[in-house]
């Protein structure tokens, strides 16, 4: 079957039909989703760092920074999403984001603080507690980005053969 | 007005999911009921679980939904009333209810929430943390043990789902890949 719709054949499965092109039905969608992308991405970062000002947060940019590669493999085909952000990548995400986390912690350790105490990073401890707190949410979203393509990757991967 | 409508248009959306035909317009039905929650969620000024519930409940949910159920086949058997399973959902939603009537209301300023906690982060949480967002203070800085803990519990399902769905899919894909493709329509 036609290669480009691979990770997205449950979507609509009369898509298959015959009539038209690969490169005629699908250039709207692909046009579109190169476009937003980038937009998207940038959203699910702003959401991140933004987090300890306004709504939001590790968690909710990790889902929307996720959202994206998923759109992508759902317009594009599993394989080439694989391409861009490959299995391996992913699953060591998943860890290095708990990583941060934890490792935020120990440098507080280091510095003579107790576990995760933030203002001992810097001299400034409002500032220092701000860097460490950005921290964390960077870790927070890694992890969740990372999860949340590996709840598509792993659910989907099956129809990659087709 | 709108305060009523909302939550009207979600208990509709709950029923007509049970009642409509077919599970590929329940899942799109479902979608709708998330994307009206999140509006309800920013009407009650939660706007991270806002953001958490269009995020995850009317996207992520969503596709996951679709992609099972492409990867399922299901029959449908008709209507047919299921007497138990009706006897206990009344029954559990029954005692949810009775427990709903020793809430304390929100709005008064003498329950516990209102006068132990709240007020001591909402005085406290910018000399001690210097962060102008109550929220991600007391998430990332008084409650940071947790949060660690959320990340690795967020982080211990993504491992046990590769671990569990890469090795199956790994296995099917070698032995029956023939019958798969030609019965999957």
């Amino acid at each position: 079957m036609n290669k480009h719709t691979a990770g997205g054949v449950g979507i609509n499965p009369t898509e298959k039909s015959p009539t038209v092109t690969d490169q005629d039905k699908d250039i709207i969608k692909k046009t579109v989703t190169k476009f937003l992308l980038p937009f998207i991405q940038l959203f699910g970062l702003y959401v991140i760092v933004h987090g300890e000002l306004g709504p939001g947060g590790g968690f909710q940019g990790g889902v929307i920074l996720g959202v994206s590669v998923i759109v992508y493999a759902l317009v594009f085909g599993l394989k080439e999403a694989q391409q861009r952000m490959s299995v391996k990548t992913k699953d060591l995400l998943v860890s290095s984001g708990v990583l941060v986390y934890g490792g935020i912690g120990v440098i507080a350790l280091l510095f003579g603080g107790n576990y995760l105490q933030y203002n001992v990073l810097l001299p400034d401890p409002k500032f220092a507690s701000t860097i460490g707190i950005m921290g964390i949410e960077i870790g927070v979203g890694i992890t969740v980005a990372a999860v949340m393509i590996t709840l598509f990757y792993e659910t989907v991967r099956v129809d990659d053969n087709d | 007005m709108i305060d009523i409508a909302i939550p009207l248009f979600l208990v509709v959306c709950g029923i007509a999911v049970l009642f409509v035909r077919g599970l590929f317009s329940s899942i799109m039905i479902f979608s709708v009921y998330s994307l009206v929650m999140a509006i309800e969620w920013v009407r009650l000024n939660a706007v991270d679980v806002a953001i958490t519930e269009a995020a995850v409940g009317a996207g992520i949910s969503t596709v996951l939904f679709i992609i099972i159920l492409s990867r399922t086949k299901y029959v449908d058997e008709g209507k047919h009333m299921n007497i138990p399973a009706l006897l206990v959902s009344v029954s559990v939603a029954a005692v949810l209810l009775y427990g709903t009537l020793d809430l304390p209301n929100l709005r008064d300023p003498n329950i516990a929430p209102n006068t132990h906690v709240t007020p001591y982060y909402l005085e406290h949480s910018y000399e001690e943390t210097g962060q102008l967002n109550v929220v991600a203070a007391i998430l990332a800085s008084y409650r940071g043990y947790d949060t660690l803990g959320e990340t690795t519990v967020v982080a211990t399902a993504g491992f046990c789902l590769i671990l569990l769905l890469r090795g199956s899919n790994r296995r099917q894909g070698t032995k029956d890949s023939q019958k798969r493709t030609g019965s999957r329509t």
